[in-house]
């Protein structure tokens, strides 16, 4: 749904050439696009502002490098601004998680972690997946509580989920209200050895005094290390209200962001971390329990600004295809050599990740490529008959489409149980694909100025 | 609705409404104040319809339609309220539409799906005691068997809104439950059936596959079924909206949408952008956690909430 910033900005560069320096113009002209592009993003347009006048002055006077334009060059300031911003380094390819990603467990244990946050936004599902990773990588002993007496069958949500997740949850006490559950925690996790106690809690309107200051009220008791405000990833321009209340009434030290694999841009990342000035620390990746993982800055800026989600990718890609075969793969991308076998095994990859339009969306330069795509309405079942007019190709008509004749095609055409349009549309979108691939491999050169694009090669 | 209870929930909505127009308020009556509007102040105008999710677009939109009839003239914050107002409520007056139970349709099917955490399961106990108080058999169906408890939570709800709940153990085929429910529901000559859905991201191809399945499988016993396909979101969801209506209209042909937890400070301003974009009817507003705190959607009690003006 919306174009790439770079190539919107490509668009009104085109007709100029390059300069020596940025000038206000071409500043002002572009950050008008990105304007635009960061509020489609749900970034709140306060901080849109303060960040602007901040990377105004950065940008104006800046020498453009060779071989970028003046759009890109923006771009890149933005980019490396919004890192920063989301409390990481534009400099490292990947973001260490000290900026941002360990969570507080230092205490006499148990220490204790509250989450806090509106309803729906996720918190009981992150309550187990934190669990569960603190466990196995951190190798902690975690107590799970829910002291969320409100809705239906949230406690029992959470021990079903601890169940799951092989982390024990507190056992529940009708009609016990939730500052005494937090208490019974509390001294339960003492008695047992826990490392660590999780608390989750109600969700709540940061407008209902009543239900913060029993918030506050836990948290006074328990004296968290952590106390982390689930938020979504969807969330529009509230996101402000919402992480500065939490903050003033309660006094977050941290913010988890959930439904990161939404197609959602997750501008509301951006403006919680600047209203609230707490780091974003964890994100929440996936349905399974595992999909936890640390915050990157890098990746996370890359999506607000429409550039792709190029580490993204890369990790989904590699969750897939073996380590070897992805090596090979960027490799013959970086070079632009991209047979049809290549593209058969490619869209092998895509029917295992079942989310063809989510995957090119985290594409650098797919914006139109994505809505093509979605008009040509690719699903897996789609994707499988693709694959079949390949395979019905000899070795010769794979790595040389151009000697695909009419016959030939006739022939693939039953072969594969399809018809020659088929065959026809699919060779067209080879072809597009092999020259966006050139495209990359030949930006992924000198092009892209650095922090600009995540390099494609720690593919492991 | 008589008038008792039409002051009553317009009561309510505003009380919701003025903590997020608050705000709001504040700043077109700081920007506006016996000021003249010129190109600067529909600038700054665009941008607090902007802070309220209306999105880019509708927004400078909006500002723009203003300008063209006031520009150079004085202009009181009022003024500007009432306007913008008006013109919000005659982009929302068609799609606000009461949802109607079928009484041809035995029963009268529905849909409800959404992300996750919208607020699906709440909706559908607050519509199915609704449906039970104006005299109709209603009937749940727990087709969310993904998320822990969510078939326990479906069930507490019918048991506050006395209604029975088709329930099948987590894991099992979400698709097989609707159609069991469906043939029970004839079987017992229900007025109303609402099947509950696990929440999905419209990103994830196979999950919408599987609930276009439901579709499919619950058309096998009617082949008018489901009749109603309602998206639910809430009022925090900012520009992403736009994808998730798309995508859930491709995939289920969505009937309706109802928007939840309009009782916080989001706005939930993009139902703005959204009625122009795919004028689908907004069916029912939710505006707190009781059984009771759900709406018909009122455009012009929207609109005028929205920017801070009494009736």
């Amino acid at each position: 749904m919306f174009d790439s910033l770079t190539s919107r900005l490509g668009d009104i560069f085109a007709g100029l050439k390059r300069r020596g320096a940025l000038s206000e113009a071409d500043v002002d002209t572009a950050l008008r696009q990105v304007r635009v592009a960061l509020l489609e993003a749900d970034v709140a347009l306060p901080v849109v502002k303060d960040l602007f006048a901040a990377i105004r002055e950065e940008a104006v006077g800046q020498q453009v490098l060779r071989s970028v334009t003046p759009g890109q060059m923006v771009v890149k300031i933005v980019h490396d601004h919004l890192v920063r911003v989301l409390g990481g380094d534009p400099a490292a390819a990947k973001q260490p998680a000290a900026a941002g990603g360990a969570i507080n467990l230092a205490g006499v244990p148990p220490v204790a972690v509250l989450m806090v946050g509106l309803q729906g936004s996720g918190k009981t599902t992150t309550c187990a997946k934190l669990g569960l990773k603190l466990k196995r990588r951190d190798k902690k002993k975690v107590l799970m509580a829910s002291l969320d007496v409100r809705r239906p069958a949230a406690q029992q949500q959470l021990a079903l989920l601890g169940e799951q997740a092989d982390v024990p949850t507190l056992s529940v006490v009708l009609g016990e209200q939730p500052l005494a559950i937090a208490k019974r925690a509390m001294l339960t996790a003492r008695q047992e050895g826990a490392d660590v106690l999780i608390l989750d809690t109600a969700g709540r309107l940061h407008i209902d005094s009543e239900l913060m200051a029993e918030a506050a009220a836990i948290a006074e008791a328990v004296r968290p290390t952590e106390t982390l405000l689930v938020a979504d990833a969807l969330t529009g321009q509230d996101a402000v209200k919402l992480a500065t209340e939490f903050n003033d009434k309660i006094g977050i030290t941290g913010i988890v962001l959930t439904r990161v694999d939404g197609d959602a841009r997750g501008g509301a990342a951006l403006s919680m971390r600047a209203v609230s000035g707490q780091p974003i620390k964890l994100m929440g990746t996936g349905e399974k329990l595992d999909a936890l993982e640390d915050f990157d800055a890098g990746r996370v800026a890359g999506r607000i600004l429409g550039q792709g989600d190029v580490v993204g990718l890369v990790e989904k890609a590699a969750e897939i295809i073996e380590g070897e075969d992805a090596e090979k793969m960027a490799a013959k991308m970086v070079k632009g050599k991209f047979t049809l076998n290549d593209m058969a095994e490619q869209l092998k990859q895509l029917r295992k990740m079942g989310d063809v339009k989510g995957f090119l969306g985290m594409l650098p330069g797919f914006g139109k490529i994505k809505s093509q795509i979605a008009d040509a309405n690719v699903d897996s079942k789609n994707i499988a008959r693709q694959e079949a007019i390949i395979l019905s190709m000899t070795a010769r008509e794979r790595s040389n489409p151009k000697v695909l004749n009419g016959s030939r095609r006739r022939r693939i055409a039953s072969g594969s149980g399809t018809s020659v349009q088929e065959v026809n549309r699919l060779l067209k979108s080879y072809r597009q694909v092999a020259t966006m691939m050139k495209k990359i491999g030949r930006k992924g050169g000198a092009a892209p100025p650095p922090g600009m694009m995540p390099p494609l090669s720690p593919m492991r | 609705m008589s008038d008792t209870d039409k002051k009553k929930w317009l009561g309510r909505l505003r009380h919701g409404l003025s903590k997020s127009s608050a705000k709001f308020k504040d700043g077109i009556g700081g920007i506006f104040d016996k000021r003249q509007l010129d190109g600067a102040l529909v600038e700054e105008l665009e941008d607090f319809l902007i802070s309220a999710d209306l999105g880019v677009a509708t927004a400078a939109r909006l500002a723009q339609s203003l300008a063209d009839t006031r520009f150079n003239r004085e202009i009181t914050p009022a003024e500007v309220r009432q306007a913008l107002a008006d013109e919000i409520a005659a982009i929302l007056a068609p799609v606000a539409r009461a949802f109607a139970v079928d009484k041809a349709h035995k029963p009268h099917v529905v849909l409800v799906c959404g992300v996750n955490g919208g607020g699906k399961t709440t909706t559908i106990g607050k519509l199915a005691k609704q449906f039970r108080g104006a005299g109709h058999t209603v009937m749940l169906a727990a087709a969310d068997t993904f998320r822990a408890a969510a078939i326990e939570q479906l069930q507490a709800w019918g048991e506050r809104a006395d209604c029975p709940v088709v329930a099948g153990a987590t894991g099992a085929d979400a698709a097989g439950l609707a159609y069991d429910a469906l043939l029970r529901a004839q079987a017992e000559n229900t007025d109303v059936l609402m099947i509950d859905t696990a929440g999905r991201l419209h990103n994830r191809a196979d999950l919408m596959a599987e609930l276009r399945k439901i579709v499919q499988v619950v058309k096998k016993l009617d082949a008018t079924a489901p009749h109603d396909r309602l998206l639910v979101m809430d009022a925090t969801i900012g520009q992403n909206a736009h994808a998730q209506v798309e995508v859930f209209r491709d995939m289920v042909d969505i009937t309706g949408l109802v928007m939840t937890k309009l009782d916080g400070t989001a706005k939930g301003g993009v139902v703005v952008a959204l009625a122009e974009k795919f004028a689908l009817p907004v069916l029912a507003i939710g505006v707190g956690e009781g059984i009771d705190d759900m709406r018909a959607f009122d455009a012009q009690a929207f609109a005028r909430s929205l920017m801070g003006l009494e009736d």
